[in-house]
């Protein structure tokens, strides 16, 4: 292969790393609490690409036994460990979430910045 | 008998389902002695699990009778049976802390609450030390973390929300980090149980994917761990959560992830490839002794004792880290060991500080004046961990130092030797800072008032500052146990 097809050969792992990069980005230059939680969902979401991409097998059926001895299954296993991975996700945003809106109560302000502000004074 | 093989299993189960009959509950009472029964219940099964390793070796437990490498299996060897017992020890001791301490400091009706959060918390925590399966680890490392976050949120001062919310970006991210190594070991050897990944990166070797995902590893389990320059979420978190969650989370979360670290160095990527291969000891050096110097540094100038405490755990965090650098049997029974001492130290002198902001309900330095007058057992109970912390010979903190410096001249690096020392003349500064402020100045106004904290508070901070100084006399219980620990996991055998 050469060296543009290698690169477009790997292009799940490509969109994988874009989503990371940008999620991180977002978490870091962004001020407003709940942009920080977007990013950080969309950095965690490109982290169950990078394991369900690969587990593709090229020929691969669905992974449910059929009575035929050569069949190629896809492997099933990212799968059930991605799942485990958006329920962390979620149970971590939802608590984000609801410290935010403590935040808000208590402060006034999302904003990293401003409350940060609030309490130097 | 049936319940001894199934001791694993329960060693999960009993906290987990503890924790959700303390949902349920409404009367705060209730739910501090369901919380007081599970933690006793604790080292009683980690202990007896921690005998039968030392009789008769690892214990391989398959969840669901499914065989590994396809089922999940909790594995307790000499070195995760020490942490085990460890842990549920230090939650078993500071429980009957607890009943006044967070009363004082968290609404009454949501009290059960807190309890929910810190049986979850001490599930995550064992289920991370016990399980052998590197998902399973993901699992309850978040279970942990979690409920670690909605703990400090619980704090009297607002502070505690805004710590609670950057603890629960950085230690997203780090868990993430550990996910994305995970997802790269497994496309590279098709497993995730330890023992097998372990035989499986031997025949791959140190291909980039192998070095990619240890850079992700160490990252991730960095940021958790509180290494420099990955610890800024831990004065805050620290400072502004509840005490006991404060005293239960520095003597043990941290000390996890580093279980986690020493595992996947030593048992899963191997000594070879980790330090051999790439520089991952110099690198930990630079970090470590920057952790030691600029933590340390950085406590003498605080104004909040809890805060000056914080610092002083990302210093000890250095030296622990210093020890898994220096990955020879001195230098990791030194780290090993300081796991545990400093686990006892830290967490008796947040007791003892705990007990003076419950008496007064300030942590400030200066409003402290002269509490030493007023509150003397306490005070004293303070002082004889402070000398752990610094290393006087006699406490347990100098059997830590000991190995250290050990290890470190094995290597033939002695000027690491000078550099510890100077470490520890730092930490002489900021614990007599405070003991100068407690006993030789007159008492301000709000320690006028104070007194020795009841018998409940009292008994646990004297348990466990007497502990300091016993394990620093005889040693059989920590650092031979360490010792043995390290020349297992450097022998490669789990």
């Amino acid at each position: 292969m050469t060296f543009g097809e290698e690169i477009l050969a790997h292009y799940n792992h490509w969109i994988t790393i874009f989503l990371m990069v940008s999620g991180l980005y977002i978490v870091i230059a962004r001020s407003n609490m709940i942009k920080t939680l977007v990013g950080l969902g969309l950095f965690q979401t490109s982290v169950y690409l990078l394991y369900i991409t690969p587990g593709k097998i090229l020929g691969g059926t669905a992974p449910i036994i059929m009575d035929d001895p050569s069949a190629v299954y896809s492997n099933p296993l990212p799968h059930v460990l991605i799942l485990t991975a958006i329920v962390v996700g979620v149970a971590t945003l939802s608590l984000g979430l609801a410290l935010v809106v403590r935040i808000n109560e208590e402060y006034g302000s999302i904003e990293e910045d401003e409350v940060l502000a609030k309490d130097e004074t | 008998m049936i319940v001894s093989s199934q001791l694993p299993a329960l060693q999960i189960v009993i906290p987990l389902l503890g924790a959700v009959l303390c949902a349920f509950l409404r009367w705060g009472r209730v739910a501090w002695f369901l919380a007081l029964v599970v933690s006793w219940a604790m080292p009683i099964i980690a202990g007896a699990l921690l005998m039968q390793v030392l009789e008769s070796g690892p214990i391989s437990y398959s969840m669901g009778g499914w065989e590994p490498p396809w089922g999940i299996e909790y594995r307790v060897d000499i070195f995760s049976g020490f942490m085990l017992f460890f842990i549920s020890a230090i939650g078993a001791v500071i429980m009957p802390y607890a009943r006044l301490s967070v009363a004082s400091e968290i609404d009454e009706d949501q009290l059960p609450w807190f309890y929910t959060l810190y049986l979850l918390c001490l599930t995550g925590l064992l289920g991370i030390v016990i399980t052998g399966d590197a998902f399973n680890v993901f699992v309850f490392l978040e279970v942990s973390s979690l409920s670690t976050y909605a703990m400090i949120a619980m704090g009297k001062d607002r502070r505690a929300l805004v710590a609670a919310y950057q603890y629960l970006i950085m230690g997203s991210i780090g868990a993430t980090f550990y996910v994305i190594a995970i997802g790269l070991l497994y496309s590279e050897t098709g497993t995730l149980n330890f023992i097998d990944l372990a035989a499986r990166i031997g025949d791959v070797g140190t291909s980039r994917t192998v070095l990619a995902a240890l850079a992700f590893l160490t990252v991730g389990i960095s940021l958790k761990l509180a290494l420099f320059p990955l610890h800024v979420w831990l004065p805050n978190a620290y400072a502004f959560a509840p005490t006991f969650a404060t005293a239960f989370l520095a003597a043990t979360a941290t000390k996890v992830a580093i279980y986690l670290l020493i595992r996947f160095y030593f048992s899963v990527f191997g000594f070879g490839t980790v330090f051999e291969s790439f520089p991952v000891s110099q690198i930990l050096l630079v970090l470590s002794l920057a952790a030691m110097f600029g933590a340390s540094v950085v406590a003498i100038f605080q104004v909040n004792v809890k805060r000056m405490l914080a610092y002083s755990s990302v210093a000890q965090i250095g030296y622990i880290t210093f020890g898994i650098a220096l990955a020879n049997q001195a230098g990791l029974t030194g780290g090993i060991v300081h796991v545990f001492n400093h686990g006892i130290i830290k967490c008796s002198l947040f007791l003892a500080v705990g007990a003076m902001v419950f008496r007064t309900g300030t942590s400030k330095i200066d409003d402290l004046a002269g509490i030493g007058r007023r509150m003397p057992i306490t005070m004293a109970g303070f002082v004889v961990a402070g000398l752990s912390i610094i290393g006087v010979p006699g406490t347990a903190g100098f059997i830590s130092k000991w190995y250290l410096a050990v290890g470190a001249l094995e290597r033939g690096w002695w000027w690491l030797v000078f550099l510890l020392v100077a470490s520890s003349l730092l930490s002489v500064v900021y614990i007599g800072r405070f003991i100068e402020v407690a006993w030789f100045r007159s008492p301000s106004a709000m320690s006028e008032k104070a007194c020795d904290p009841p018998m409940t508070m009292m008994v646990p901070i004297l348990l466990l500052v007497m502990g300091t100084v016993y394990f620093g006399l005889d040693t059989s219980a920590s650092a031979d146990l360490a010792g043995r620990a390290a020349s297992a996991l450097l022998g490669g055998t789990r």
